[in-house]
């Protein structure tokens, strides 16, 4: 309101008419990002999440060629060879990883007393079993549980509750009524009878943990479909005859899928610490498998003398546990901001 | 052929019916649209307008009557085929742009659906081609098919929104508050746009809103609803010179208009509806007090209100 | 007239993933004692950000005050620390949202809500808050006080609520009231209740309010001086009359003309082309030359400075300049300022051209 003075510098010629063309204004500036690009620019800038990933996928890598590297079976016994600590060529020299042990409370370089030339990289059990190609093997048949139960149970989970909320009424009171039921049992004494009814193995266990494990899932998507299937879009696609499958397919699913992925990237923490729990109670898989529980539940018997044989599989599973907890976080706050607080 | 091409009959809409939480969200109304007019239903927030829409188009089952689309029952059990032809001929247009788009679908997909559906084109280039000529009627042009509805503001989100309802070529368009949404500036390119439309395209409207004003811009005839019932219909000009309802007064009377000196001396009538002091053997029925003016009134109020009328 | 609270040369942004947001370009208003300011504006005008910024409710994290200083007796909203901006929110200047229910807090009964502030800020004794918070109730005529000051939201109409909202903003008889589309969200028999009730508060309080509406229609009801934004900043500022019959601005004039009138037959309402711009990247000159059909060369080079219509009427474009041509607003912009002694169209009651 202040400034009206500038009189001197303009011409004539600057007040000259222009004509606008209306669809000027039409034009979008900003270049097209779809929703997974947009995700993945915000998923970017969480260092977090993304050193996850890459930590994630190097023990995935590991879990499926680490038991091949140093050239002990995962299986082979060697009684001579038994309660040998860690030796890595290179670092050896260091002093740490070097071999000695405690034998009787003395330190003694294990590996010299018993006359073994070759290395174990981090160690021998009891058995003489190499412990680095156990690991491995172990994080291989944890992983794999793992994302097998996640798969199973965001497949039940999404069609249970997807189909609960989208048809509704009657359907969707029965549907619910026998969630309830479902969860009013206690998990673990379910667990125990499968196991006691199936062999205990990998496949009692993956069927223990998605027996109820599905219903955290139905729950979300329920919620979700029950929210998307009154909006505006869902509506207009009726109007214009599209069948429900269409409908779930192409309305319905595509909105869910950024939160189904997030409950999946928590499910798959939880199934390793649950085969954890199981394998380490004793009615998980049984021996010579090897999970990160067994291998656990291995260690901790002998945690005062040979304390490596805890160490290892104890870090590769908080590993994990941190890595996925902190991509789903990632996910989360790329995928649905909203769902922050 | 009659010239009415939609008759609502005793269309009523209970939800929870029967149970104490029966809420009678249409309460037995009755009116008619003629082919190529524009009908306009007001009313406030909850007075069942933008139902009677949903039930009209069949996102809702009606618990009673009949809506007849060229004299065919909407809600009747019907052949795969007729319904396929229905859903064709009687489209929606949505209130909120932000929620009537799929975020996932890009504009080319969202605009084609309809085209998809009924199978209305031949191939991809012919579907591209299609909705870029969608997008050029309503304004927008080929640069915007590629992209997704977040990056649209209101006004053209609404205009994709038309699109959408235009591409499977329908006769009758529901539009549910369309420009409520929108700002001012935008409300009137809508505006304009529908109605362009419906002279190129000899379309019918039922317009729903609360807006009045836009209402009697775009309406031929008007109907005003009250808590689930029509109170009084007519044509536009009819229904803002003489409004004889006493809920229609305080409508009418409620609505600021852009200028000031009239403002200063507005005066408000409220409205309450136990002023009508219905005696418990009136009959309060819908009364046609003028040619083509129907007023929800009792035998004693229509004497009254024909006395009045100028 | 006494000045109350000054905005001047304010510039905000926000930062965001896409970039810096220049959602606030340089905004100057004075409000007055006793008077009531209409803000109006499309959404993205910043007309919500401007009040907000006042208020200091954005997010620290991501909105900057890049520019200008907000002068409330005396003192820089934007530079004094938030725990003295804590004292003056809710006490000196209080504010009303759109939504009277996500404003409302669902779990705390509203006779509560409205002691809360008055508690907090008049350090009066429990019993004398509740007389006071009844009495406030009265004032916004929720009828029955006594016993429905115990009644949780839900249990209120919307329009109720709405008058609860106030209630809450009034409690501490604030200054300076800010309200923010607050019958938007309302039907037009409620909306006029609550501004028939926030313009008899007014009278009885002589509260200064900041209203903020997209409504021409609310703006003539109640607004004193009102200001018009466009693109972040004020395009066109004036008395009600000033603005409603002798607009200036193109913006202005489009608005105004987008309106259907109640007696206007038939004619093809006026659109304004296009769409707001993108204030990520704003245009370099005039903000709304792009959309305007009496754009002048100027106008894609240069902002336009404030050109004097009256001693309380200013607008922000080129036309106004002496060198400028003259134009001829739309024809009912000619027809509003017919009526507007001082206009250049003005008809005076016999007939002749002034």
């Amino acid at each position: 309101m202040r400034n009206e003075n500038e009189e001197e510098k303009l011409t004539p010629e600057d007040f000259e008419r222009v004509t606008i063309d209306a669809h000027h204004s039409e034009r979008i500036e900003k270049p097209s990002l779809s929703f997974w690009q947009d995700a993945w620019l915000g998923l970017r800038k969480n260092k977090a999440a993304i050193v996850s990933m890459v930590v994630l996928l190097l023990v995935i890598l590991m879990a499926l060629i680490g038991p091949y590297l140093n050239g002990h079976a995962g299986d082979s016994q060697n009684l001579r060879h038994a309660n040998l600590p860690p030796k890595i060529p290179g670092i050896e020299a260091t002093g740490f990883f070097d071999g000695d042990g405690k034998l009787a409370g003395k330190t003694v370089n294990l590996y010299e007393m018993k006359k073994v030339d070759e290395y174990y990289w981090f160690g021998t059990d009891g058995l003489g079993r190499d412990l680095f190609t156990r690991l491995w093997e172990g994080t291989r048949v944890s992983l794999f549980i793992a994302f097998v139960a996640a798969a199973i149970d965001m497949v039940i989970g999404v069609a249970y509750g997807g189909i609960s909320g989208y048809f509704g009424g009657r359907t969707d009171d029965i549907m619910q009524r026998v969630v309830e039921i479902l969860i009013g049992i206690p998990t673990l004494i379910v667990v125990i009878l499968m196991i006691m009814i199936m062999d205990p193995g990998i496949t009692a266990i993956i069927v223990a943990i998605t027996i109820t494990g599905w219903i955290g899932m139905s729950r979300i998507v329920r919620a979700q479909t029950l929210k998307y299937k009154s909006r505006e879009f869902v509506l207009a696609s009726r109007t214009l005859g599209a069948k429900d499958g269409k409908i779930i397919t192409k309305h319905l699913l595509p909105n869910m899928l950024g939160i189904i992925i997030i409950n999946t990237m928590f499910t798959i923490p939880n199934a390793i610490f649950f085969e954890a729990f199981l394998s380490f109670i004793g009615i998980g898989l049984q021996p010579p498998a090897a999970s990160l529980g067994t291998l656990i539940n291995d260690g901790y018997k002998v945690m005062e003398n040979q304390p490596y044989v805890l160490l290892f599989p104890a870090i590769v599973i908080s590993v994990l546990m941190i890595a996925f907890n902190l991509i789903g976080d990632g996910l989360r706050d790329a995928l649905d901001p909203k769902m922050k607080d | 052929m009659s010239d009415n091409l939609i008759e609502v009959r005793n269309l009523k809409q209970y939800f929870n019916a029967g149970k104490s939480t029966e809420v009678r969200a249409i309460d037995d109304i009755s009116f008619t649209i003629k082919r190529g007019e524009t009908f306009g239903l007001v009313g406030e927030s909850g007075c069942g307008k933008s139902t009677t829409g949903r039930t009209m188009i069949r996102l809702y089952d009606a618990t009673a009557g009949q809506v007849l689309y060229n004299g065919v029952d909407v809600h009747a059990p019907k052949s795969k085929k007729e319904n396929h032809e229905l859903n064709r001929k009687m489209q929606m247009i949505f209130q909120d742009p932000y929620a009537s788009l799929n975020p996932r679908m890009k504009v080319l997909d969202i605009i084609a659906e309809g085209l998809d559906i009924h199978g209305l084109v031949k191939g991809k280039t012919d579907r591209k081609q299609r909705v870029i000529d969608l997008l050029e009627i309503v304004g927008l042009n080929r640069e915007h098919a590629e992209r997704y509805p977040h990056e649209f503001s209101g006004g053209q989100r609404q205009r994709i929104g038309i699109a959408r309802a235009l591409a499977v070529d329908p006769e009758f368009i529901i539009a549910d508050e369309p420009i409520s949404a929108l700002d001012v500036s935008i409300q009137a390119q809508v505006v304009n746009l529908l109605k362009e439309l419906q002279v190129e395209k000899g379309l019918t409207y039922l317009f729903i809103a609360h807006d009045l004003s836009m209402v009697k811009y775009i309406s031929d005839r008007i109907g005003v609803m009250y808590f689930g019932k029509l109170v009084e219909m007519a044509p536009a000009d009819e229904l803002y010179r003489n409004p004889m309802h006493a809920y229609t007064k305080s409508l009418l009377s409620a609505i600021p208009l852009p200028d000031p000196i009239y403002e200063r001396s507005r005066v408000r009538h409220p409205y309450n509806p136990k002023d009508h002091q219905y005696g418990p053997d009136e009959k309060v029925e819908f009364r046609e007090v003028a040619p083509e003016h129907f007023v929800l009134c009792s035998e004693k109020e229509l004497a009254e209100m024909q006395a009045t009328h100028v | 007239m006494t000045k109350i609270l000054e905005v001047k040369d304010l510039e905000l942004s926000f930062h965001t993933f896409a970039g810096e947001v220049k959602a606030i370009r340089g905004v100057n208003f004075d409000l007055h004692k006793g008077e009531t300011l209409a803000i109006v504006g499309e959404s993205g005008s910043g007309k919500s950000v401007t009040t907000k910024s006042i208020m200091r409710l954005l997010p620290e994290s991501s909105a900057e005050y890049k520019n200008g200083e907000i002068l409330f007796e005396g003192r820089d909203l934007t530079k004094i620390p938030e725990k003295n901006m804590q004292k003056i929110r809710g006490k000196d200047i209080s504010m009303i949202f759109q939504d009277p229910m996500t404003s409302l807090n669902p779990t705390m009964t509203i006779g509560r809500q409205i002691m809360e502030p008055i508690l907090k800020h008049q350090k009066l004794n429990k019993s004398a808050a509740r007389k006071q918070t009844i009495e406030l109730l009265n004032l916004v005529g929720i009828p029955n006080a006594e016993n429905r000051y115990k009644m949780y939201p839900h249990q209120f109409s919307g329009g109720q609520r709405q008058r609860i909202v106030i209630a809450i903003a009034l409690a501490c008889n604030p200054k300076v009231l800010i309200a923010d589309e607050p019958t938007t969200a309302l039907d037009v028999t409620i909306q006029a209740q609550i501004l028939e009730l926030m313009k008899d508060i007014q009278k009885k309080t002589d509260t200064s309010i900041i209203f903020i509406t997209h409504d021409l229609g609310v703006v003539a009801n109640v607004a004193d001086r009102v200001a018009v934004m466009y693109g972040g900043r004020i395009v066109e500022i004036g008395t009600v009359d000033e603005i409603f019959y002798n607009p200036q601005h193109p913006y202005t004039w489009g608005l105004l003309s987008s309106m259907p009138s109640m007696d206007l037959e038939d004619q093809k309402l006026y659109a304004i082309p296009g769409t707001p711009p993108d204030l990520l990247n704003p245009p370099k000159g005039d903000a709304f030359a792009l959309r305007s059909e009496y754009a002048m060369k100027i106008d894609m080079e240069r902002q336009p400075p404030f050109f004097k219509v009256s001693d309380t009427h200013y607008a922000a474009t080129w036309l106004l300049h002496s060198q400028a041509p003259q134009v001829e607003p739309p024809a009912l912009i000619i027809e509003r300022m017919k009526t507007f002694k001082g206009s250049r169209y003005y008809v005076d009651q016999t007939g002749g051209t002034v």
